[in-house]
């Protein structure tokens, strides 16, 4: 499919625009160059081919497209019906071999809406348990990216018992999944003690002790997040902190751990017990102490308010371009997309031309790219807005 | 993931400030003039010193003159003075000066569907206390009286340039309490920050959420939307018959018996009914939840078969389906810019609700329902302004910014009181350091009655109590 693009649709050229890499700065009346699914050219004064099509984006900006770090897209129509909802598994509390991808809607809606927005790319996440199972990345045409890109688990105040059991139960798990790597013979045989998991489990967090794929985990208190860093760093593990909103407390050992952080750049409420100290200027203080961060909106019907988002961080401290990296090469780098997240030679080109600054209430789209081709623009609430331009509407 | 708290939460209306002997005694909103003096008391007690803010951009939410590119505003005695354009007055002796050169100054914003005090975070069971999930008509009971002054998010709300808000029970039952408005000042109880003149609302609810509270949780009724209906039904039929039985008592309190003027016994005092009653008055102001456009209109034939108004309907996702009939009689429409897909019942909503509203002439109001939202109400407005523009929906500046201050005013009924940048109103005032529809903007200063209540400048320690010394 791609080769046959490559060999049939002519070079796109995008000229005239102000080109926002996602990691490096501003290029002012700058051409981007797409053939076929990548990007070939980039810069200030590039020839353009012969031949190919060109787009004028004078007054535009241009970015990479941009990723929610911590979505449920795909995995959830509509919150009241529950028979479209497949985020949680159920069940006991690991889920670590459920994988989001299993249940993912490829057609959902949903998707068309967000990147009309300018999202191209996001993490879907399952939720529920102490180990919810497997997070994929998607391109917001439903195409999976990574089918596995991190292990999800949660730590923190519980209804019933105790957090300190909660990280025992993980240390079990970690331990087990060594035991079992190590014994399958011996497991298949039914000469090992009972282990922590079933099977499937076992084999799902492999990757994770192995170093191969990385825990994601809900916390937000500051002394959860400090004990995550140990537990990581005891069991070799990579570790990435999720919502975290007293991670600005702890932002010293989290940079000096190399511990990347998904934020949420609204999040100033104390929420929970755990989140006391939660402010809106978490991100900018987070990057200052030299943690990667990545934003997001953690929601599923309304990831398009990314640019908003990344928008509040700004206004909160973090510096611009700071902020588009957050929500283009950062995740992209973390998030095993290493083809995408910055415009550069070589790059897939998923990309969003802007009628200005991205991240501003009053700019628009004017042309979402997902593999060098230009998505539709239409989605069902564009279609509800058509046939109800007038009332009543003429069914 | 965030779950969205409105799924189970509805709000309702609220009660009047005076303290009530009996439906016979139905609180008189207080005359305008008034009001505003009673509120100028209450700011005076604080010390408010005089303010001018010159040299800005007013966004008036006028009508009539709706944006001044250079002007000024001065506030004195918790009122707006003067506004004017050009060169300012010179200061009085004592006159705080803004020189807002850049600014843009907006009259306070103005939520009509908050829970703050009564879903307080941190969000445990201990301070759900928004819907009494019991029985599904719970007209009476009062938002005031379960509201927790040391919310949080109350101070996070004024950062963002609110400085009113109408406070309602939720959304679990049909008929959920009363709503009540308030001004943003730290203070210690409910009645104290109650604004003064406002009415009560009644919160009513329609939809998903009471049958499956009810039928679906509890099997009881209201299982379907037949049986909510009924039930409502019932009560203004029952609020009728209660409404009459007083009038007729009020006009015949006594009557003579062997030539003795004799006490007659008066009806028997229901707190559910009374609050119909003073419906069906015009006394207590009803805000209805309601997602669906089919379901919006049913619940304006109810209110026409039993005499009442409906004054906003909340959430109203499918209101760009009726925004014809909507405008025409009147019912403003709360609603989010973006919030969509939750239930099926909002699964049709789309980014040009209010600007289609608008543009039909209807009465838009940008509400949050949100702890997070009512932070930034300006860009949530600004959002539905500008997918209103790319659409091709011609609505003017002026028009989106009275989604967020003088619509809500009407809707709660106290714009004569506030929400538009005139003399003689309340000196309910935001600087903005950018346009507020820019998604960079702040509230740079936030005056209550005149108060300075924020100021970007010199951050003010938490009013809230759960926030010391944690």
């Amino acid at each position: 499919m791609s080769a046959f693009a490559t060999g049939f649709l002519a070079v796109i050229a995008l000229v005239g625009g102000t080109v926002r890499p996602g990691d490096g700065p501003a290029l002012e009346n700058a051409t981007v160059l797409i053939d076929g699914e990548r990007i070939v050219g980039v810069g200030v004064g590039l020839p353009v081919p012969a031949g190919a099509t060109v787009v004028d984006c004078a007054g535009k900006t241009i970015t990479p497209g941009l990723i929610d770090a911590w979505t449920g897209l795909g995995l959830a129509e509509i919150w009241g019906v529950e028979e479209s909802v497949d985020q949680d598994a159920g069940g006991d509390p690991i889920r670590a071999a459920f994988r989001a991808v299993d249940a993912l809607s490829p057609d959902s809606p949903v998707l068309a809406i967000q990147r009309a927005h300018g999202v191209t790319t996001a993490l879907t996440a399952p939720v529920g348990g102490l180990v919810a199972g497997q997070a994929a990345m998607i391109d917001l045409s439903g195409r999976v990216l990574v089918p596995q890109v991190a292990m999800v688990a949660r730590f923190g105040g519980m209804q019933h018992g105790s957090r300190g059991m909660a990280l025992l139960t993980l240390r079990e798990l970690l331990d087990d999944t060594r035991t079992y790597a190590a014994k399958r013979k011996d497991y298949d045989q039914r000469r090992l003690r009972a282990l922590a998991a079933s099977r499937l489990d076992l084999e799902a967090m492999i990757p994770v002790v192995q170093g191969r794929l990385p825990l994601a985990v809900e916390a937000n208190r500051a002394s959860d997040l400090a004990a995550l860093v140990r537990f990581a760093q005891e069991e070799k593990i990579r570790l990435v902190l999720v919502g975290a909103s007293e991670a600005w407390r702890v932002a010293d050992q989290l940079a000096a751990a190399k511990i990347p952080v998904i934020v949420d750049p609204t999040q100033n409420l104390p929420d929970t017990l755990d989140g006391v100290h939660g402010r809106e200027d978490a991100a900018a203080l987070l990057d200052r102490a030299g943690v990667p961060i990545m934003l997001s909106t953690f929601s599923v019907h309304n990831v398009r308010k990314l640019r908003q988002w990344a928008g509040n961080a700004v206004r909160a401290g973090l510096p611009y371009d700071r902020a588009l990296a957050a929500v283009t090469a950062t995740p992209a780098a973390i998030l095993g997309l290493t083809d995408r997240g910055t415009l550069a030679p070589g790059k897939v080109a998923d990309l969003v031309v802007w009628s200005g600054d991205p991240f501003e209430l009053s700019t628009r789209t004017e042309g979402v790219y997902l593999r060098g081709q230009r998505a539709a623009e239409g989605h069902r609430q564009r279609a509800l807005f058509d046939r109800y331009r007038t009332v009543p509407p003429p069914y | 993931m965030r779950a969205p708290l409105l799924l189970l939460v509805a709000l309702a209306g609220c009660s009047g400030a005076q303290p009530k002997a009996g439906p016979e005694k139905v609180p008189v909103p207080l005359d305008p003039a008034v009001a505003v003096r009673k509120a100028a008391q209450d700011a005076a007690t604080t010390t408010a010193a005089p303010v001018l803010i010159r040299d800005a951009t007013l966004l008036t939410a006028t009508l009539d003159r709706p944006r001044i590119e250079r002007g000024w505003v001065r506030l004195s005695g918790g009122l707006i003075e003067a506004v004017g354009e050009g060169d300012a007055p010179p200061p009085a002796e004592g006159e705080t000066v803004i020189d807002a050169a850049g600014a843009f100054v907006t009259p306070g914003l103005i939520d009509t569907h908050s829970h703050l005090g009564v879903y307080a975070t941190p969000d445990v069971w201990a301070h759900a206390d928004g819907n009494e999930m019991t029985r599904p008509i719970t007209a009476g009971v009062r938002a005031e009286e379960a509201f927790w002054p040391q919310d949080p998010g109350l101070q996070r709300a004024v950062r963002g340039g609110v400085t009113t808000l109408q406070i309602l029970p939720g959304s679990g039952n049909l008929m959920g309490g009363r709503g009540v408005v308030i001004k943003l000042h730290p203070l210690r109880e409910a009645r104290a920050m109650r604004f003064p003149g406002a009415k009560d609302s009644l919160k009513m609810a329609c939809g998903e959420n009471p049958k499956r509270v009810y039928g679906q949780g509890k099997g009881t009724m209201p299982a379907s939307r037949m049986g909510s209906i009924f039930l409502m039904r019932e009560q203004w039929v029952a609020a009728r018959r209660y409404l009459n039985d007083w009038q007729t008592w009020e006009k015949n309190p006594t009557k003579t018996e062997d030539g003795k003027e004799m006490p007659v016994t008066p009806p028997k005092r229901d707190l559910t009914l009374e609050t119909l009653a003073e419906v069906l008055k015009g006394e207590v102001l009803v805000h209805i939840h309601c997602y669906r456009a089919d379901e919006m209109l049913l619940q304006l034939e109810i209110a026409d078969e039993f005499g009442f108004a409906v004054r906003s309907f909340h959430h109203a996702v499918e209101a760009y389906k009726i925004r014809d009939i909507l405008a025409a009689r009147g019912v403003a429409v709360s609603t989010w810019a973006d919030w969509w897909g939750f239930k099926i019942e909002a699964y049709d909503g789309i980014e040009q609700n209010l600007a289609l509203v608008a543009e039909a002439g209807g009465r838009g109001i940008l509400h949050t329902d949100s702890a997070e939202g009512v932070q930034r109400m300006n860009q949530e407005a600004g959002k539905a302004w500008y997918a209103g523009l790319h659409a091709g929906v011609k609505v003017s500046e002026a028009e989106a910014i009275r989604w967020i201050t003088a619509n809500p005013a009407w809707a709660l009924g106290i714009d004569a009181l506030t929400g538009t940048l005139e003399a003689g109103k309340m000196a309910d005032v935001v600087v903005w350091d950018h346009h507020p529809f820019s998604v960079y903007a702040r509230a740079a200063k936030v005056f209550v009655d005149g108060v300075p209540r924020h100021d970007a400048d010199a951050p003010s320690p938490p009013w809230s109590d759960f926030e010391v010394g944690q």
